[in-house]
């Protein structure tokens, strides 16, 4: 589904270049749940956006869906984060101006959607997410929660084939939390490939498979005896 | 397609309504920007419209120097004929229609006894005139070459007049007294008033009240009717003792015009008004070499001069606060779209191409615009009545507010915002969606 093949992508200033990714490799199968951690300032998300067609990469090749993606135009980078990527973060993203039904359109209306298509896919993303009483809602009238739930059904809605989430669970309490990977894991058995950067062992430990990046490249976990040690601990404390 | 644009509208509609007073600034630049430009256009429109559009490349008015080079202001002929040169033009009969014309204010008396006399001001001239100049006729029509020949005493009348007078009858072979002389009318004219009056700028008649009355010019000249417009007998020039020394004598103050349907009735007749000046040279009355014109309609209110200046400069000022406006605007609009960074990160990141950030924003800029134009209007409207202040009242009153007007300031704010919106919009839709969902 998605396999990088030694990518990199350079930050440069007059003076200083700097790698946020370098030699990175990495490849996620159709269908898995794949956990990418590592230390703040790793690469992790930038690993994310450039996985999401938000940015470029400066060497290497990217193939998204079999597709090698680095010649492709805004237009058609934009059409395939449209129709099969679906993303969450952590810090909600939803358009304050607009209500919960009119948020979870808005890739909808990129797709071109006729009106009762997309009500449909609405109302069916809002009430698997337990939010369809609130679609009338603005995002301020909502939990952090709820306001995460919208997000995700604002992903759903296009039935993506690959989720991205950037920390998901990073803004929210325990409990919300829970409730919030719950349905990454539901989603995920339904058939979705997910690709979630989180900070958190314990839903990392919930993934098929971590992967772990410092520096900017992908590491082995089993040279890391640290993470591995914090990995097996969190498996053991998993209520899962 | 549509339905993405009318969503556009209605994300734009909503936006603006986020930030009223923001979009108030903007609301208020494009208006008082538009306005400004669409008062004054209005009037330079009525200053320098085609008075008669089918015929005026046709229509010539002919200029013979009678004075010599030392009486003429860089070098151009007077811009009338005296009496010798318009009649020896009109003896030639070179021109497939030919007049001339000067202006006569007759005093009218009323067939019914209880009212008073009053002034009417009009044009003593050849039957040509009328079809020369598409006249339209109410009632009747205009004089034939046998009435001017014959010297008769006909008139052509306004229909304001024939209103005045008769009630709107057709008055067609009635009797009217003018200047103490009864004269039989043939002919009432629809409202006709072409501005500006191109075949009497001589007189600074312009923008003047319509005409009332047409006399045959060989009757007014008979019955030594003189001009009620200019007369110019140059710097030192006399205008003599008499009605006939005038006539004689070297003062300019009769208007030519002559229809010319073909380039070579063109080239003709500037031959013949050259050899015309080289005889009056041979004969001792002209000491210096032939120099005449022959100016069509458009040339002619150009050496006239028909566009008074302050019209243009108003005109120029005006755009040029318009552009300050939509300069204030880009300001605006950029802070407005920049603000959304965050959700335009948001957008791109759900599937929206540059372009359709452009439509977006566009699309909201064009609500401004709307918004703008609508305000521009009412202004407009407003700023009609203080026209007066900055022109003269025959020519501020030509300026009005028409359907014509209206579509275009709706247009020019609608185009000027959007084309003021490009480079907000262009910011708008380089925002790198990583980096806001990173900052996030």
């Amino acid at each position: 589904m998605l396999k990088m093949t030694h990518l990199s992508k350079v930050y440069r200033t007059e003076v200083v270049e700097t790698y946020a990714l370098r030699d990175f490799n990495i490849n996620v199968n159709e269908g898995e749940f794949v956990a990418v951690t590592g230390p703040s300032g790793s690469g992790k998300t930038t690993f994310l956006t450039i996985a999401g067609l938000l940015e470029t990469f400066t060497g290497g090749q990217y193939h998204l869906d079999g597709v090698e993606v680095s010649n492709l135009n805004d237009n058609e980078r934009s059409k395939i984060r449209n129709e099969k990527i679906g993303f969450i973060f952590q810090a909600f993203n939803l358009i304050p101006d607009l209500n919960v039904y009119d948020n979870v359109e808005v890739p909808l209306r990129y797709r071109g959607m006729k009106s009762p298509e997309r009500k449909d896919r609405i109302m069916n993303a809002l009430e698997r997410v337990g939010l369809a009483s609130r679609a009338k809602h603005y995002p301020a009238e909502l939990s952090g929660g709820q306001q995460q739930r919208v997000a995700i059904a604002r992903a759903l809605a296009g039935s993506p084939r690959l989720l991205l989430a950037d920390e998901p669970t990073g803004n929210l309490d325990t409990q919300m939390a829970r409730g919030v990977m719950e349905l990454l894991e539901e989603i995920h058995r339904e058939g979705a490939t997910i690709v979630m950067v989180t900070h958190d062992p314990e839903l990392a430990a919930r993934a098929q498979r971590n992967v772990h990046i410092i520096d900017g490249q992908v590491v082995d976990l089993a040279e890391d005896p640290r993470f591995h040690h914090a990995v097996h601990s969190a498996r053991a404390n998993s209520p899962a | 397609m549509s339905g993405m644009f009318v969503h556009n509208l209605r994300l734009g509609t909503n936006s603006l309504r986020r930030n009223p007073l923001l979009t108030a600034l903007m609301i208020m630049s494009i208006g008082f920007g538009v306005a400004a430009s669409m008062v004054t256009y209005a009037v330079f429109r009525a200053v320098s419209g085609d008075p008669i559009p089918q015929k005026s490349a046709q229509l010539f008015a002919p200029q013979i120097d009678n004075r010599g080079p030392q009486y003429n202001r860089e070098g151009e002929p007077p811009d009338a004929l005296n009496y010798t040169d318009a009649m020896a033009l009109m003896r030639a009969h070179k021109a497939t229609r030919q007049t001339l014309l000067f202006q006569v204010g007759l005093s009218v008396t009323p067939d019914d006894a209880h009212r008073m006399p009053f002034k009417a001001l009009g044009y003593a001239t050849y039957g040509d005139f009328f079809p020369m100049f598409d006249v339209p006729f109410q009632y009747g029509d205009g004089w034939g070459a046998e009435q001017d020949q014959g010297r008769e005493p006909v008139v052509v009348i306004s229909r304001a007049l024939n209103q005045k007078l008769f009630g709107g009858e057709n008055s067609v072979g009635r009797r009217l007294m003018l200047e103490d002389r009864q004269y039989r009318i043939v002919g009432v004219t629809e409202n006709w008033d072409p501005k500006p009056r191109f075949f009497d700028m001589f007189s600074g008649n312009a923008y003047a009240d319509p005409p009332q009355v047409y006399i045959p010019f060989t009757y007014a000249i008979d019955q030594r009717i003189d001009t009620y417009g200019n007369n110019n007998c140059g710097s030192d020039g006399k205008r003599g003792n008499d009605f006939d020394s005038w006539l004689r004598g070297e003062c300019v103050w009769i208007s030519p015009w002559v229809e010319l349907n073909t380039a070579d009735q063109v080239q003709a007749f500037r031959q013949f008004l050259d050899g015309y000046a080289e005889e009056q040279r041979k004969a001792g009355r002209f000491n210096w070499a032939p120099n005449n014109r022959l100016r069509d309609v458009h040339a002619w209110l150009d050496h006239e001069h028909a566009v008074p200046p302050e019209s243009r400069i108003s005109l120029s000022l005006a755009l040029g606060f318009l552009l300050i406006c939509l300069v204030n605007t880009i300001g605006l609009l950029l802070a407005k779209f920049m603000r959304r960074a965050p959700e335009i990160g948001v957008r791109r990141a759900l599937g929206a191409s540059r372009a359709d950030i452009y439509r977006q924003f566009l699309a909201e800029a064009a609500m401004v615009g709307l918004a703008g134009g609508v305000l521009g209007l009412v202004l407009t409207g407003a700023g009609m009545f203080g026209v007066g202040l900055v022109f003269e009242p025959q020519i501020a009153r030509l300026a009005h507010l028409d359907i014509s007007l209206v579509a275009l300031t709706l247009l020019l704010a609608i185009a000027a915002t959007v084309l003021a919106a490009f480079y907000p919009t262009w910011r708008a839709a380089q925002v790198q969606p990583a980096w806001q969902l990173k900052s996030n």
